[in-house]
């Protein structure tokens, strides 16, 4: 169980996440939305302290996560693996190298200059790759690959930490809707079969609804909504988005990906110059 | 110079007048500049005596000097005449090797320290302040004072030979390649340091496996090109006694064997040469390796 208190964050003057408080019980997939800007990365960022909390505590199963330091926050990170929007992998190694650096955490320094892995870690991350339709790809460097399957690359590097808990920073924010779909099925089943908690940040509604058994909407770095996707009303969506009056209707697809760009939509007419 | 204008009337009176004003910024800015480059160009030529007179003046010396040191070399006996020019041949190859094998010691020497060092001297990735200052000074001190004077103090204290060369070439080029390996690592993608940081990597094996694949080539193709400027160095620090050829050709040049002097500076040119044709071919062959890292 992960407990969020007053989870605050300042940069400078600006306030990123404000008194967020939040529980999050094991095994649950939670869907984390709202526009850019609201607070959703740098919430996630700070539950695996890439960022520093300016306030507040995070406590995972009585261990208090806002104070660990140098070895102890290495092992607290390794257990809460990250998935990024540009995956993060490492493009001039191959992708299983890059699966393998999912173990780094459990290596001491020096050995692990070497790239000495188990066989039993090689085999481990085969399994992965394989599990995510990826092991004839892996001996081909990361940076060769689509970025879907980057993503899922990604995703086999993360279950190499054996993670108890999994957050997604916009993962399919930079993917076409058919890698997309396959990059939230492979987050789901993560959840589902290995009971894995899934925190994931989103900024298309339809997924979140289509995927999370829970919805968490931020607006100005608080939270505004905490509840199952379906008590998720047209009300609260406009709050959410910042959608004042609703003269054309608020179309909630238009907060997807694939509902920008419409066939014969009128481009938007650029303002007179002053 | 191009600039850009607009024609009068196709646009809103307000936005020509601010185009317009934005521009004639741009152009103080170009002049400013300007008038402070020939304003420094004007003061580095007084300051360093250079005038065309002079030049003009001293020029054919040159010719006199380098006419002075080519040997006579007949057709009808240019075998002996090569032989009569090149009479040290042996003792010269075996310095010329020791000086080559003093720039490659030294390369990986320097290159060792500078790689050591670059890590703590990219603002991007130094584990701290201090670290980072300490590093960044360290370096600016191994390169900016002069490996003559480096080479004098190793004699002074090793005493004559190619110990205090080495030591000193291999400081100066931890210096030199530690600032531009630095600088390669601060222009690296920052997306696989936090990937690896996420996945709870320590900072030296960050380092390793975000960085290195990244900086490896940049590293290899600055080391090589280091190598060729070792080699020219190693030949000179012999004036001061710190081995290799340039003990002779110092030599050569106060007693005024003239003849010498052109051989030694001929030998070290080639050597010079290979050396360049051979780093170039490495250097390809590396660029072209795909999995480096």
């Amino acid at each position: 169980m992960l407990e969020l208190r007053n989870l605050t964050k300042r940069f400078g003057p600006a306030t990123a996440v404000s008194e967020v408080t939040l529980t999050i019980p094991a095994g649950q997939m939670v869907g984390v939305i709202g526009r850019s800007g609201a607070g959703k990365s740098t919430l996630l960022r700070m539950l695996n302290r890439l960022e520093d909390p300016s306030g507040g505590g995070i406590v995972f199963n009585g261990l208090s996560v806002d104070g660990l330091k140098g070895r102890e926050l290495r092992r607290w990170r390794s257990r809460c693996a990250m998935i990024f929007q540009q995956f993060n992998l490492v493009p001039r190694l191959d992708v299983l190298t890059n699966v393998l650096l999912g173990r780094i955490a459990e290596h001491r320094t020096l050995p692990s200059l070497f790239k000495r892995f188990s066989d039993a870690e090689r085999t481990m991350a085969m399994l992965a790759l394989e599990r995510l339709d990826l092991a004839d790809k892996a001996l081909q460097r990361a940076d060769t690959l689509s970025g879907g399957q980057q993503q899922r690359v990604a995703i086999a590097r993360a279950m190499m930490q054996q993670p108890e808990l999994l957050l997604a920073d916009e993962p399919i924010a930079s993917l076409d809707p058919r890698s997309a779909a396959k990059v939230m099925d492979a987050l789901r089943a993560i959840n589902r079969e290995d009971g894995i908690t899934v925190i994931c940040n989103l900024h298309t509604l339809d997924t979140a609804r289509q995927y999370c058994d829970r919805i968490i909407a931020m607006f100005h770095g608080q939270v505004v909504f905490d509840d199952v996707p379906d008590a998720l009303t047209r009300d609260t969506v406009r709050r959410i988005y910042g959608v004042e009056d609703d003269a054309e209707g608020f179309r909630e697809e238009l907060t997807s990906n694939s509902g920008w760009l419409r066939p014969g939509a009128p481009l938007a007419h650029s303002p007179a110059l002053v | 110079m191009s600039e850009h204008t607009l024609k009068p009337g196709s646009l809103p009176a307000e936005v020509l007048a601010r185009f317009d004003r934005l521009r004639a910024e741009r152009r103080r800015t170009t002049v400013i500049g300007l008038a402070i480059f020939a304003l420094c160009f004007a003061a580095a030529a007084w300051v360093g005596e250079f005038s065309l007179s002079r030049i003009a003046e001293g020029a054919p010396r040159i010719h006199e000097y380098i006419v002075k040191i080519l040997p006579e070399l007949r057709v009808s006996q240019f075998g002996e005449d090569m032989a009569y020019w090149f009479y040290g041949l042996p003792q010269w190859l075996a310095l010329l090797w020791e000086t080559v094998l003093m720039a490659y010691l030294a390369t990986l020497l320097g290159t060792l320290g500078a790689v050591l060092g670059c890590f703590f001297a990219a603002h991007n990735l130094t584990p701290n302040g201090p670290a980072y200052f300490v590093a960044r000074r360290s370096l600016e001190v191994a390169r900016t004072i002069p490996d003559l004077v480096y080479a004098l103090i190793f004699v002074f204290a090793f005493g004559l030979g190619p110990l205090a060369g080495i030591l000193a070439i291999a400081i100066h080029s931890m210096g030199a390649s530690g600032k531009l390996f630095a600088e390669a690592a601060e222009n690296i993608d920052m997306k696989p340091v936090e990937g690896l940081r996420a996945a709870g990597a320590n900072w030296v094996q960050t380092m390793r496996y975000a960085v290195v694949p990244q900086v490896l080539p940049n590293f290899a193709s600055y080391t090589l090109w280091r190598f060729e400027l070792n080699v020219r160095t190693a030949a000179v620090l012999g004036f001061v006694g710190a081995g290799g050829i340039g003990q002779e050709l110092i030599t050569a040049i106060r007693m005024l064997y003239y003849e010498d002097v052109s051989a030694l500076v001929l030998l070290i040119v080639l050597t010079v040469t290979c050396i360049d044709l051979l780093c170039e071919k490495v250097r390809h062959h590396f660029i072209g390796k795909e999995n480096l890292a």
